[in-house]
């Protein structure tokens, strides 16, 4: 093989016209399928949509046709700010993805670092059967996952058999719409019960995931946590051991290791993951789609499931357009509220001082106290 | 051939000399036996929670209706039953689904790692003016969130009056912006030089393309019929939008209206769970042959 490989020298090798004639032609003709079909199913549907938001189409006939009208911002008027059942419907999704998002986002994070952490141990033997098994899930369909889940939380099914055992009454999991933090409390006090916000009580607001909900949340973990696992592992593996074995020759403590040398380093890999978990959770759709319809009591209902049923089941085309665009910029802000947050700061001149100290000897170095603090903020 | 074998071979011993080593410190210190056993008991316990609901799952679906209920936890049915497969095979649209499920997913990671890598390929490799705006809308293409285009997805594969139909399934899925990108970063990790040598002896791009490049770029290949292979068999929302008649239900569509009580009064668990168990299998035998290329393909997500 090699010897038919043999190079010119370099000089000889010229991006000249001889070689590379008819570039740019071919170059048109390998990216034509990926323009048509990119331009067909994503760039054209977005305009469509643009244009169905602002109209009053019905669902019969081509939106493009002479009876559908300009409605203006109507249909995100309605959602937003009409008072009726759009809007509460809208706000309940809100609420209860939100929720969503708060308790899978740091649960499956940490969930996937912990075993990324216990799997990556070399002294560890069968890593591979574990990580399989931990990422077994994440292949499966979400479908498939969800009946097993319909199953496993049905009143009288594995979950609360494994309570019982334990002398502990399971719930009705996945037909209590109770709010985990209302704690059985069934009205609250007058003046959270009649302040609204996007037609939904605050009581509803502060009340945390429905029962429901949580074992959505439970579902949405034990499935991500393999993919996110192996995100982790394979930045830990990336890492370098001297840092560590440095820190270990100072004496600190694995706890120490663990939160002061080897976090920091993963700092990359952890923004991919929240992000990830982050644009994920407010996709949620399949799992509703399949186990619970929006219910009990609409406290399972998500913008993205809320958005297929106002158009395929209510006819309302144009608020389903709307609130497929409103989740749009939901996520585009919150991806980027995110990148503000953790994004690395700029160092200060002090700080940057003590980076210039080796790595070795910093860790030997007493903590910063409070006075240093403050001034590198 | 037998030079690719031999760095394997000595790496295989390395990996089984270490614990060698690290068992003579065990000996020496009581505490790391602890923290030891502490860590197996731990990750086994987690192990346990991860694999009890697939095993308990596939036990379900040989139980009868009424044991089903019963004993929930049971991982040996009282009588075991087929009745749950019978039906889904005998009496139900379950070869319906399958064979679309199995159409759709061929067509479309076919589809996917030939557009994909052809345009990988052009992206990475062909100098044209409008190259950079491209690629440029294509990172911004894969930063749109799938679920908010389902609608606006319908709104066009009606306009084009291919709803209900397969092209309305299959032509939209067939390239990736994310499969697109794997390809043209691999790509780039292959020398210049190789394809200069066959465009001096008159090769067309294509012909380069093909026959030097492609047979390169395997290991990116597998990745990307992985991740169709995958995406395509699990996918469900695509198919709500775009499909209608029951002959053209695919395994997701058709388990998810079984799960929402489209059969009957019953709760149904071994049959809605003997479908769960039969359409894992082939997701779970890919993952099952191509397991360590899975397992290593997240280290270029990750390294950037």
């Amino acid at each position: 093989m090699t010897t038919t490989l043999r190079l010119p020298p370099p000089s000889r090798v010229r991006h000249g016209a001889g070689i590379r004639k008819g570039e740019a032609a071919s170059g048109w003709l390998f990216t034509a399928p990926m323009l048509i079909l990119l331009g067909v199913f994503l760039v054209i549907p977005v305009l469509m949509a643009l244009w169905v938001s602002v109209s009053d189409w019905s669902g019969r006939g081509s939106p493009f046709s002479s009876g559908v009208g300009f409605v203006g911002a109507k249909n995100f008027a309605a959602v937003l700010t009409g008072g009726g059942l759009a809007e509460s419907d809208f706000g309940m999704a809100l609420k209860n993805n939100a929720w969503y998002v708060v308790f899978v986002v740091p649960l499956q994070t940490a969930l996937a670092l912990f075993l990324a952490v216990l799997v990556n141990r070399q002294i560890l033997k069968g890593r591979g059967f574990f990580r399989t098994a931990f990422y077994f899930p994440s292949v499966t369909s979400s479908v498939a996952i969800t009946v097993l889940w319909l199953f496993l939380f049905n009143s009288t099914g594995a979950v609360n058999k494994l309570l019982s055992f334990v002398g502990a009454k399971g719930p009705n999991w996945f037909n209590d719409p109770d709010g985990i933090f209302h704690f059985g409390v069934q009205t609250g006090p007058a003046f959270l019960e009649n302040n609204t916000a996007l037609g939904v009580p605050w009581w509803d607001w502060i009340g945390g995931p429905s029962v429901a909900m949580s074992a959505l949340v439970l579902l949405a973990v034990f499935t991500t946590s393999g993919t996110f696992m192996l995100l982790f592992v394979a930045a830990l593996q990336n890492l370098s051991g001297e840092v560590t074995e440095a820190a270990m020759m100072d004496g600190a403590s694995g706890w120490q290791r663990f939160w002061r040398v080897t976090l920091p380093q993963l700092r990359p890999t952890l923004f991919t993951v929240l992000t990830l978990g982050l644009i994920g959770c407010w996709q949620v759709f399949d799992q509703i789609y399949t186990g619970t319809q929006g219910g009990p009591a609409k406290t399972t209902l998500t913008p993205a499931y809320l958005s297929y049923t106002a158009g395929f089941k209510s006819q309302e085309w144009g608020q389903a357009a709307a609130i497929a665009f409103i989740l749009f910029v939901i996520i585009v802000f919150f991806t980027l509220v995110q990148r503000w947050v953790l994004a690395e700061r700029k160092v200060s001149k002090r700080r940057m001082r003590l980076y210039s100290v080796p790595l070795a000897d910093r860790v030997e170095a007493p903590a910063p106290t409070p006075e240093d603090r403050k001034v590198d903020r | 051939m037998s030079s690719t074998v031999l760095p394997r071979a000595t790496e295989a011993k390395k990996e089984t000399e270490k614990p060698h080593v690290y068992r003579r410190h065990e000996r020496l210190s009581g505490r790391v036996i602890g923290a030891r056993s502490l860590l197996y008991a731990v990750l086994v316990v987690l192990a346990i929670i991860y694999i009890f609901p697939f095993v308990i799952s596939i036990a379900t679906s040989f139980k009868t209706e009424a044991d089903a209920a019963l004993d929930p936890l049971g991982l040996v049915p009282k009588t075991i039953t087929t009745a749950a497969y019978q039906k889904l095979f005998l009496n139900s649209d379950f070869p319906v689904w399958f064979k679309n499920s199995a159409v759709v997913t061929i067509a479309v990671t076919l589809g996917r790692v030939f557009f994909d890598s052809l345009a990988g390929y052009a992206l990475s490799r062909l100098h044209f003016r409008g190259r950079n705006v491209m690629f440029a809308g294509l990172v911004a293409v894969m930063a749109v969130p799938g679920v908010v285009l389902l609608i606006p997805k319908f709104l066009v594969i009606n306009q084009l009056g291919i709803f209900d139909s397969y092209g309305g399934m299959i032509l939209p899925l067939l390239t990736d912006a994310a499969g697109i990108f794997i390809m043209k970063n691999f790509f780039e990790s292959i020398p210049v030089s190789v394809e200069e040598q066959a465009r001096i002896d008159g090769a067309g791009t294509f012909r380069v393309f093909w026959s030097v490049v492609l047979p390169m770029a395997r290991p990116a290949l597998v990745t990307i019929t992985i991740l169709s292979f995958q995406g395509s068999w699990n996918e469900l929302a695509h198919f709500i939008i775009s499909t209608q008649s029951p002959g053209l239900t695919t395994l997701t569509k058709g388990l998810a209206g079984l799960a929402a009580g489209g059969l009957g009064q019953a709760t149904q668990y071994p049959l809605k769970l003997a479908a769960a168990a039969l359409m894992t299998i082939p997701v779970a035998l890919v993952f099952f042959i191509f397991q360590k290329k899975i397992m290593n393909s997240s280290d270029g997500a990750v390294k950037e």
